[in-house]
């Protein structure tokens, strides 16, 4: 549940906890991602940086230039002001996918956990739209919600020495794409041509906290190599399709 | 202009040798980790020493220091770990500025004491910075050079000093840490604490800890009693800063340091205050640690008095606030021009620059966010 008044909790001497709820929910998720808007567009001098998760926003402050009350009150104001709304243009990011074979070794494991054929597993998997509760972990990675019950899967026994970017996968309850090459113990049903994240791009990352996305399946591999190569030449027009507030889950 | 040369060649790179500056800030919530260096002290207490601003880049070793040919004269100052620094063969002094003539060798002998020294160079290296900063984050290969550590035959750049060499300016009496082999670390409480029972609070604020091997620049895993959780060490993941002390499933605390991930699963008992970071990131494994809860203010006060330390070397940087377009002829650290949009709404960032400007000329140390004037135009 959203609490009736925000809990600041110090992190620290020089960054404080904003907590606003208790769940993972879209509607606690949106009061943490306008409070997070409110700052990237109010500059309070002294704020150096703030990051959205699930249920809070992390401040990050210098306390020789704002002490830790008129960092409260000032955070306090911009809670109680009628800021911009985070859902009030929310998009749905379009991430194209090779689902199977080489791209996707694990998609066979997790049809046979569900039950159901490895081409159910596609048709549930890019039928859903996700949303970007946050970005976290490692560089412009999606913390997603929204999986399908069924496509739940635990993860490998034993983790993946390495991973390739832009690999698809699912642990228990979540799915996601890697944005770079790591090591993990992610199911993996596909991946995406797509940059998650480029330094020289901005924003860096391709998704932000508060957009949806939905996985669209490539043909085959010569269409993966096709959306590639545009990628890779920054050529590739992501598709961004408009949501419609009704359309939300609540 | 501010023109860059080259300035130091890597003869050897020592164990782990990285270009810092004070870390990668504005771009957390795209998922991209602050990194910078670890004892932030000394490497803005060597960027004072030389004139830089405190942002300057410098170069971070770790226990066994790099060999180093300098291409130009330089004023360069080393800080950090007591590494007994030799140029061509003679002692030369830390926590001073020292005049280095060109062809000379730098040597970092195995620390006395600490684990991470701090060069820097009159003028700041001059890698391109990236999203902001010139820190060099190995995991994902981004900033400092090419985002990898240092290589022999490397060669590494300067900026061109803004004013003449000095090497007058000296660092207050006292100001030099010792770091030990032991330290009490003072911590704030939270923002978890509320996860753990009396007895693991208790457990947390009198037991010894020593620095595990299981330690680098993500974070130090501490080995001791276990901290005792009221139910599970499991949250909905947040956010974390640099200095907490996570505590997972096994009771044993890890301090998360400059390459931590941005978010984290596991309870946060509390956070390392700033004052009391650079005893971190100077232990050596082995080393032991305890924790002492204190106030806010009492943390304030420690971090004033080494405020006060780097204050005393040399004043602190002007900071120009530019607040409209009509400011012209303003240039990052590499020379290139910035231009600035004025209009608002103004979201979302598409820029932030931060360095050195030269307006009226006059010398400035600038950060600057650029924003878009509209959202939507893209």
């Amino acid at each position: 549940m959203i609490y009736p008044e925000p809990k600041f909790l110090p992190a620290g001497d020089a960054a404080l906890v904003v907590e606003l709820g208790d769940a993972i929910s879209p509607e606690i998720n949106r009061k943490a991602l306008s409070l997070s808007l409110a700052l990237e567009k109010g500059g309070i001098p002294g704020i150096f940086d703030f990051l959205p998760t699930y249920r809070s926003v992390l401040v990050f402050y210098d306390p020789l230039a704002l002490s830790p009350a008129a960092l409260q009150d000032a955070l306090t104001r911009l809670l109680q002001s009628p800021g911009e709304d985070a859902d009030s243009a929310p998009q749905a990011i379009h991430i194209p996918v090779l689902y199977g074979g080489d791209m996707g070794p694990d998609i066979g494991f997790v049809a046979q956990h569900a039950g159901i054929s490895e081409r159910e597993v596609v048709r549930i998997h890019s039928g859903g739209r996700y949303l970007v509760y946050m970005m976290g972990f490692s560089p412009g990675f999606a913390y997603l919600g929204g999986l399908d019950p069924r496509l739940a899967t635990p993860r490998l026994q034993s983790p993946r020495a390495e991973i390739p970017a832009g690999a698809v996968g699912i642990a228990d309850a979540q799915t996601g794409v890697y944005p770079v090459a790591s090591p993990g113990g992610w199911q993996l049903i596909g991946r995406t041509p797509l940059k998650l994240f480029d330094p020289d791009r901005s924003p860096p990352a391709l998704l932000a906290a508060g957009d949806y996305v939905r996985f669209v399946p490539l043909d085959d591999a010569d269409h993966y190599q096709a959306v590639l190569r545009q990628a890779q030449a920054d050529a590739y027009p992501i598709t961004k399709e408009a949501i419609t507030k009704e359309a939300l889950p609540e | 202009m501010t023109a860059a040369s080259p300035a130091l060649e890597i003869i050897q790179p020592g164990m782990l040798t990285t270009v810092q500056d004070t870390g990668r800030y504005g771009y957390q919530r795209f998922g991209m980790p602050v990194a910078g260096a670890m004892d932030s002290f000394a490497l803005r207490a060597a960027n004072r020493l030389v004139g830089n601003p405190d942002r300057a880049a410098c170069l971070e070793t770790t226990v066994l220091g790099p060999q180093i040919r300098l291409l130009a004269d330089a004023c360069i100052a080393i800080t950090g770990a007591a590494v007994a620094p030799l140029l061509d063969g003679e002692p030369i002094p830390m926590w001073q500025p020292v005049l280095a003539p060109e062809g000379s060798l730098l040597a970092f002998q195995a620390p006395q004491d600490g684990l991470r020294a701090y060069l820097a160079i009159a003028g700041g290296i001059a890698v391109p910075p990236v999203m902001g900063s010139r820190s060099t984050y190995i995991k994902a290969a981004i900033g400092g050079l090419n985002g990898r550590a240092l290589a022999a035959r490397d060669i590494l750049s300067a900026y061109e000093p803004p004013t003449p060499p000095r090497a007058n300016r000296r660092i207050p009496h006292g100001g030099i840490p010792a770091y030990g082999s032991q330290a009490q670390l003072r911590v704030v409480l939270g923002p978890q604490n509320a996860a753990f029972t009396r007895q693991g609070i208790r457990t947390f604020l009198t037991s010894e800890y020593a620095v595990s091997i299981y330690s680098d620049r993500m974070g130090y895993r501490l080995e001791g009693a276990a901290i005792e959780h009221t139910d599970g060490a499991d949250i909905i993941s947040d956010g974390a800063p640099m200095g907490a002390v996570q505590v997972p499933g096994d009771g044993k605390p890890i301090i998360l340091l400059a390459d931590r991930g941005t978010t984290g699963g596991y309870t946060k008992i509390a956070a390392v205050i700033t004052a009391d970071l650079p005893k971190v990131a100077q232990a050596m494994p082995g080393g032991v640690f305890t924790f002492r809860a204190v106030s806010l203010d009492e943390a304030r006060a420690a971090l004033r008095e080494q405020q006060a330390i780097l204050d005393a070397i040399a004043a602190p940087p002007k900071l120009a606030l530019i607040s409209d377009s009509a400011v012209s002829d303003i240039l990052d650290y590499g020379g290139n021009p910035i231009t600035l949009a004025s209009a608002a709404p103004i979201t979302p960032i598409l820029q932030r620059r931060s360095g050195r400007a030269r307006i009226n000329g006059e010398d400035f140390d600038i950060d600057i966010t650029i924003r878009r004037a509209n959202p939507d135009a893209d």
